[in-house]
């Protein structure tokens, strides 16, 4: 390439969205509907799930008979482009300590796979300060943000209970599917150890969206990590960015990796530049606004990474705290199998690909020794057999009687090893604890000074330690499990112990990072407004889950949702101010 | 789309997949396709990245094991996963290939599959003077037997359990996960359906009615 130039386009967009996840694409959505015009950059390909799915593939369509890959982390039939390492596209930690970063390039990004499960943050979750003083207080409250999680249910769709209770807000539900055979064990065993067991919320369609003829009702394969076909399932793809599309008023650039917001004398940003992947030439487009949603990371990335004569610190930083406060949810698990149900009867129970029971944390902020709490996701059940079924079978068969009511000894080879299989298929379950992390300065992601990725950008480099309060709530989570485990009369492993945090997830691998571009009232400890607008930048936007002061123990996604389409309706609000 | 469609959409009803896919084509289409760099690569089919599509073809065309080493993979995982009444072997379902593509993809496996099976080889040789697959059936299942028990392993054993706990795990994945193994064991999923609970006879069985 001795022939570097840069490619101006002579058009100037009402907004420029830099990426096409929950975020973006709720921006794109409601402003392309608005009728404003609309360029939408995402770092991937374009990705339609009708076309481009692996739903109701079999094991054996794959060669790997379903197994994740370097570039497929969770299942060859996965719906997300991308993974915890990119090919040319790294990023560093600092200090010894740790970080994994999940990416999705493509339309949609991490929508395409998620658990689609839904929460709403409760009241607490935006005001946690006179919990503990701990966290600091969002610059807004449940109240309002709750027009808009009403809003964002009946729009995408969300199955879910009324349940009253203060810290799980109800929504507008679709009907919850119905607990499998194993979570039954689970809610009977819960119930025993006073760990209260609700219905699950997720967003998919388990009856017909009112009012919505594109999406189709959801026909339970229990597949949603590969992104549905029929638009079942909440994906930003099918349910925003295709909608959007095709208003005629959004043009999507695929491939388009951003690598700055431009800005002027003023400091006003005036549009994006960014490089195409196909034909590796740089580009820059104009707007009248940039709004990001590229993620938590790479919105924090792009900001530091637009340093200006304006914006000497990074775009919007003049308080420094962009990437600030990173913080994950924490995650701990366990799992173990129901000698009850050896040889249990067949028959097809897929059901949805979201939770189909989910437990609350309902004790409040008790004195336990940690300052916040957590929730737990429950499953289990006869799933689709693929690469890894039957593993560890010789840790299994010798534990119960065979058929003939005698002890065997474990493992084993021929006819009677596969009865065996046949005898324990559907008997596993498992659960798994999400929790608050304190949104702390000292964990934070800077750019790295000396690593630049393939396209010549600076990348991330990650500060992130766990500390006692963390630990000490992962072992709470365990012995939790262990509880119910007992209680439901189940055959399961000794707890986590010290030796792994109580298996506290490394941070990261949760996949709920946020925070980095905080909103706040105060424009020396926050980088944008309550309406996620930059303090220092007035037509800059964020709305991906980089504006959250502090998260709830809820996943990220239906609050990212409810507020994109709040800042949103703010900026149709403001367009005379904006000159949009 | 109500739930009939939806079930049409997928081939059930009166019309095709393909031709459903064509019929809900978005209507501007076109302006994502005037979108820069939409696929990047001709052979992309839209579900896999033309980097996965790549190194399929590299892994299928390059190969791991030797005909003496398959051949021994095939005695192991017959023996494991054998013909009944209720379906075929695991050579009948594939799983030898299966093993060579996996170990390729995932080289964690090969070291403990190519020494286990060298083990293998060097215990038959100094017990029967012959190589695991020139034994006996008697001499083979007389083998096997001695690894195949992790609890009962006699000291000396381990690098045999260790290596057949990794044959029996690989050969049950590949097994069940074939058309022969998904039929056997019964999984009647992956189609169109509505999830109604569990059934009223199950919930039943184990007094589950009330919960």
């Amino acid at each position: 390439m001795n022939d570097v130039q840069i490619k101006k386009s002579a058009t100037q967009y009402d907004a420029i969205i830099v990426g096409s996840g929950a975020g973006g694409g709720m921006a794109g959505y409601v402003l392309a509907h608005a009728g404003l015009k609309v360029l939408m950059l995402e770092a991937g390909p374009y990705f339609d799930p009708k076309q481009s799915s692996s739903q109701l593939r079999w094991p054996y369509e794959s060669p790997r008979r379903g197994a994740g890959t370097h570039s497929r982390n969770f299942g060859d039939f996965d719906g997300a482009f991308g993974g915890w390492e990119l090919d040319g596209e790294p990023y560093t930690t600092k200090d010894k300590t740790e970080f994994y970063w999940f990416r999705s390039r493509m339309m949609g990004g991490r929508t395409n796979h998620w658990g689609r499960i839904s929460l709403r943050f409760g009241p607490d979750d935006f005001k946690g300060h006179h919990i503990d003083g701990l966290t600091d207080d969002w610059p807004i409250s449940y109240d309002d943000v709750k027009p808009f999680y009403d809003n964002v249910d009946r729009m995408i769709g969300i199955y879910g209970t009324v349940e009253n209770i203060p810290s799980e807000p109800d929504g507008i539900f679709l009907p919850p599917p119905k607990p499998r055979l194993n979570e039954l064990f689970i809610m009977k065993g819960a119930a025993k150890a006073g760990v209260k067991v609700i219905p699950g919320r997720g967003s998919v369609l388990t009856e017909a969206l009112p009012g919505n003829k594109d999406r189709g009702a959801c026909f339970f394969c229990g597949q949603c990590g590969r992104s549905c076909k029929i638009y079942g399932d909440f994906s930003s793809s099918s349910a925003l960015v295709i909608p959007a599309i095709n208003t005629g008023n959004l043009k999507l650039i695929s491939n388009a990796m951003v690598r700055e917001v431009l800005t002027d004398k003023e400091g006003q940003a005036t549009g994006v530049s960014y490089i195409n992947k196909d034909d590796m030439q740089e580009y820059q487009v104009s707007g009248k606004m940039v709004i990001l949603g590229a993620s938590a990371g790479e919105s924090a990335r792009l900001l530091l990474n637009s340093k200006s004569p304006a914006h000497p610190n990074g775009l919007a930083n003049s308080s420094g705290v962009v990437g600030k406060y990173i913080h994950d949810s924490t995650g701990s698990s366990a799992g173990g199998w129901l000698p009850q149900l050896l040889d249990r009867k067949r028959y097809n129970e897929d059901g949805v690909g979201s939770i189909h029971i989910y437990g609350p944390w309902m004790n409040g902020n008790k004195k336990l020794g940690f300052p916040r709490g957590y929730h737990i996701e429950f499953g289990g059940g006869m799933g689709m057999p693929e690469y890894g079924f039957g593993w560890g079978i010789e840790g299994m068969n010798g534990k119960v009687p065979g058929r003939d009511g005698k002890m065997k000894d474990p493992g084993g080879f021929g006819a009677e090893l596969k009865n065996d299989y046949r005898r324990f298929y559907g008997v596993g379950f498992g659960m798994a604890g999400r929790g608050v992390a304190i949104a702390r300065a000292d964990n934070y992601c800077e750019i790295d000074p000396n690593v630049v990725d393939k396209f010549g950008i600076p990348v991330l480099r990650f500060h992130y330690k766990w500390n006692d309060d963390e630990i000490k709530q992962a072992k709470h989570m365990q012995e939790t499990f262990q509880h119910i485990m007992h209680e439901m009369g189940a055959i399961y492993d000794p707890m986590e112990g010290p030796e792994t945090n109580y298996g506290l997830e490394a941070p990261g691998r949760i996949i709920h990072e946020v925070g980095t571009v905080r909103m706040g009232d105060d424009p020396k400890n926050s980088a944008l407004n309550k309406y996620s607008q930059a303090h220092d930048c007035n037509n800059l936007f964020v709305v991906d889950a980089a504006p959250f002061v502090q998260q709830g123990d809820k996943n990220a996604t239906w609050t990212i949702l409810a507020l994109s389409m709040r800042t949103s309706e703010y900026i149709l609000s403001q367009r005379k101010k904006l000159n949009v | 789309m109500n739930r009939r469609e939806s079930l049409k959409a997928l081939g059930l009803g009166t019309i095709s997949v393909a031709a459903f896919l064509e019929s809900c084509k978005p209507g501007n289409e076109k302006l994502a396709e005037n979108s820069t760099g939409n696929t990047g690569s001709s052979d992309y089919d839209g579900t896999r990245l033309p980097k996965e599509i790549e190194r399929d073809k590299k892994l299928n065309t390059e190969k791991f094991f030797d005909a003496h080493e398959m051949a021994t993979i095939t005695v192991l995982a017959d023996i494991i996963i054998p013909k009944d009444d209720h379906s075929g072997s695991a050579s009948d379902a594939g799983v030898p290939a299966f093993i060579e593509f996996i170990v390729k993809d995932m080289p964690d496996h090969q070291t403990p599959m190519r020494g286990g099976l060298r083990w293998l080889d060097l215990q038959c040789l100094n017990r029967y003077g012959k190589a695991f697959v020139d034994a006996s059936n008697t001499q083979q299942i007389e083998m096997v037997t001695d690894i195949a028990y992790p609890l009962k392993a006699k000291p000396g054993m381990e690098p045999g359990v260790s290596f057949f706990n990794l044959m029996r795990n690989l050969t049950a994945s590949g097994f069940f996960s074939s058309k022969i193994g998904i039929q056997d064991i019964g999984y009647m999923g992956n189609t169109v359906n509505k999830w109604t609970g569990v059934p009223p006879d199950v919930l039943k069985q184990y007094g589950m009615e009330n919960v």
